[in-house]
């Protein structure tokens, strides 16, 4: 298997922030959209090193972040049960419903387990047909194709016993969101190169030209982020707003098609409630009344299980930007990625998470404010 | 680091701060046997105050305060071995148990790991194994032949180690009540004279060597256990370290004030250990750190931080710095260092935190891995 070493030669990575800093003449606000890009800005402390006064807003692409409290309860209400099975990927684990997590169920007797793909949690079907075996099926438009495979694939093989429970939210309408917010500081996107890998960047087009942003498909690696700052920062300092790609060795315009088509098989677009955020409208997948049977919240009968957030958790206006991580009360004392009292601390993709296992103070930045 | 019973702490909402999970405090999770934080809490909080006195009994002090040596404080609960002064020598002695998922795995099998981890522990608080206890815990059912296959390694490591297994036993439990296999080992070994070793003797100035690539052994284990098919590319790193380390000591005695393998909880786990234990900064350039091509795919792919996972066959040392290339040179002479480096150094700044220089020259801290590792979603 070949690795990335060449997104990230330190000699080049100097060479791009050099040209970054004579190009931007104004203190630009970019957002990168997935928590991929967040673990590596932060990571590799490259937010840190941008020309003076320019800085990267962390935006809501962090799936687990944004699951909603009251589905992480349906999530638990179902594991307890005696006949179920339920599979996740790693990191939903640790993240606190209203009361509990899954590791704590998990520890209390519940079969929770881990697994690397929703054709796992198929195989363990088949191979426990006296059970039940559920999927979490959380993520942006990158893990829905695999999800949908695993429904196509249970339906084919004439696998009941197996269940999805479907959080899967859309990038664009959030962006959409963001950008009417009354407090959007977001000058210019990049963009969450995975989920363009499989929808392409049509859907962008509208949403750069309606509110003048540019929205640059960006990739991981640290000269991926670094580029992809560049080019969002020269369109913002020549009046430019369109969609370019960064991420060209893996994103099409069109995108991958027949994940597409897997995806609009299985799933239908449905409105979304995300973590700390709200309701918004269309940015959220469902599955389609054909596939209904596979849906677990229906299996389980656990819709009427409600959960309230808090109103005044600011999660919310971490994950749309507005404030960071080191403006919370909480931050590093009561919550700390070991006892994450809000969701963004608990995935390593979290922007608050990101920020704690950085070592980022609240000292850090009032000094940085001071100087 | 933050107590657990913190975690129950009720949160005021009016602070505009976020709702307050109860975090289990009262059952034992995976995470306690991760080698990171919340191991270091289960040893600090529950084990080590409910033993109370009975670590300090008259006549020997198994938290290893050295008898007849000028009574320092050596060791500490966290240490890997406990040096036992018995007066014309000084014993390490040190127990591990073993309950890895698969048994059997590229590089290794557990026979191989319970005889290599507990002479690595030994190793590295200066002891020259001399011997290994051997104790099984069987669940009812298992295959003889797998017993026979891993006992055989068992035998096969002890005697490439030329440690000897001298005593044993054997239980069986109920179909249900293990998995599979368990095996405790426990090693004990004669200090050898130039060694004076402890997690609390790093200072301002020393160098910190690493015997070779890390993240190995923690990569396999997974790929093996979940079928991801990196197998064919990786193998555990389980290897005895304690000629390594004579080796070392042999060059520099003195100068070499710590020695750690960082097996559970990786690299940062234990050189944040460290770091606390002495009170001083460690700074590493995290480019240094070899990571095999494979090993660093599989990590990318699967959102682990190579930093973080367990090791079973390298050591980091923190020496001298006028004796660092002395000891690295020594090092890259063993079998089991000659990929040896220099990964960094020793500060006076930011006690009890380890930071890492990025490859694009920014600084950032390197904390302990808090429970389990979890991989990430994309």
């Amino acid at each position: 298997m070949k690795y990335l070493d060449e997104y990230r030669d330190p000699a080049l990575a100097r060479r791009l922030l050099d040209e970054l800093a004579a190009t931007a003449t104004q203190p630009w606000a970019l957002m990168e959209v997935c928590g991929g890009q967040t673990h590596t800005l932060v990571r590799q402390g490259i937010d840190e090193l941008l020309p003076a006064g320019m800085r990267m807003i962390h935006g809501p692409g962090c799936p687990v972040c944004v699951t909603p409290l009251e589905l992480l309860d349906r999530a638990m209400a179902i594991a307890i049960r005696p006949e179920v099975i339920f599979t996740s990927f790693g990191d939903m684990l640790r993240v606190p419903g209203s009361d509990t997590d899954l590791l704590s169920l998990k520890a209390r007797g519940a079969d929770v387990r881990v697994v690397y793909s929703p054709i796992d949690a198929v195989r363990l079907a088949q191979q426990h047909p006296d059970r039940q075996v559920v999927f979490f099926a959380v993520g942006f438009e990158t893990t829905a194709p695999a999800n949908a495979m695993a429904v196509l694939h249970a339906a084919a093989a004439g696998i009941d016993n197996f269940s999805l429970l479907v959080s899967h939210v859309l990038v664009p309408p959030a962006l959409t969101a963001i950008l009417e917010s009354e407090t959007c500081q977001v000058q210019g996107f990049l963009a969450a190169g995975h989920v363009c890998a499989v929808m392409g960047w049509t859907e962008y087009e509208p949403i750069a030209e309606r509110y003048r942003v540019p929205i640059v498909v960006t990739g991981f690696e640290p000269l991926d982020l670094l580029e992809g700052i560049l080019m969002a920062v020269r369109q913002l300092e020549t009046g430019r707003y369109a969609v370019e790609n960064q991420y060209a060795r893996a994103v099409r315009r069109d995108g991958n098609r027949p994940a597409q088509l897997a995806v609009g098989e299985v799933f239908r677009i449905t409105d979304r409630a995300w973590r700390g955020i709200g309701t918004i409208p269309t940015s959220g997948l469902a599955l389609t009344d054909r596939y209904a049977g596979y849906d677990a919240e229906q299996r389980f009968d656990v819709r009427d299980l409600h959960a309230e957030e808090n109103a005044s958790c600011i999660a919310g206006e971490i994950l749309t930007g507005t404030r960071l991580p080191t403006d919370c009360a909480a931050y590093g004392t009561r919550c700390t990625p070991r006892t994450p009292l809000g969701a963004p601390m608990v995935s390593t993709e979290g922007t608050c998470a990101a920020f704690f296992s950085a070592g980022r103070t609240v000292q850090d930045r009032t000094l940085k404010e001071m100087s | 680091m933050m107590n657990v019973e913190t975690a129950t702490e009720t949160v005021d909402p009016a602070q505009g701060s976020c709702p307050a999970p109860l975090t289990e405090t009262e059952r034992v999770l995976l995470g306690h046997g991760s080698g990171g934080q919340l191991s270091a809490s289960l040893i600090r909080d529950v084990i080590v105050p409910a033993l109370g006195d009975a670590t300090k009994l008259a006549g020997t002090d198994p938290r290893g305060e050295v008898h007849g040596s000028g009574g320092a404080t050596e060791t500490s609960p966290l240490e890997d071995a406990a040096v036992l002064g018995l007066g014309v020598v000084d014993v390490v002695v040190s127990t591990d148990s073993f309950v890895v998922s698969p048994l059997f795995f590229s590089g290794g099998d557990i026979g191989k790991l319970a005889v290599h981890g507990t002479i690595n522990d030994v190793a590295m608080m200066g002891g020259d194994p001399l011997g290994l206890s051997l104790a099984f815990i069987i669940e009812e059912g298992f295959p003889l032949e797998d017993l026979r296959r891993i006992t055989a390694s068992v035998g096969e490591a002890a005697r490439e180690a030329g440690v000897p297994v001298v005593t044993g036993d054997s239980k069986v439990v109920d179909r249900g009540s293990a998995d599979g296999l368990f095996i405790t080992t426990t090693g004990i070994g004669r200090r050898l004279p130039a060694a004076r070793l402890s997690a609390a003797l790093a200072r301002p100035g020393d160098a910190v060597l690493l015997s070779g690539p890390i993240a190995q052994h923690g990569v396999t284990i997974l790929s093996a256990r979940e079928g991801l098919g990196f197998d064919g590319d990786v193998a555990s790193d389980t290897r005895p370290l304690h000629r390594l380390a004579a080796a070392m000591l042999d060059a520099a005695g003195g100068s070499v004030h710590v020695m750690r393998d960082p097996t559970r909880g990786g690299l940062a786990s234990a050189l944040n250990e460290i770091a606390q234990a002495s009170e001083v900064g460690v700074v590493i350039d995290e480019p240094a750190v070899p990571v095999p091509t494979p090993v660093a795919a599989a990590c990318e792919m699967l959102g682990l931080d190579p930093l973080h996972v367990a090791n079973e066959g390298c050591l980091v040392a923190f020496v001298d710095p006028g004796d660092a290339d002395a000891v690295l040179a020594a090092m890259r002479s063993d079998p089991a260092g000659r990929q040896a480096v220099r990964i960094g150094e020793v500060v006076a700044d930011h006690p009890g935190r380890v930071t890492a220089r990025t490859l694009i020259g920014a600084e950032r801290i390197v904390d302990m891995l808090i429970g389990e590792q979890l991989p990430r979603i994309c």
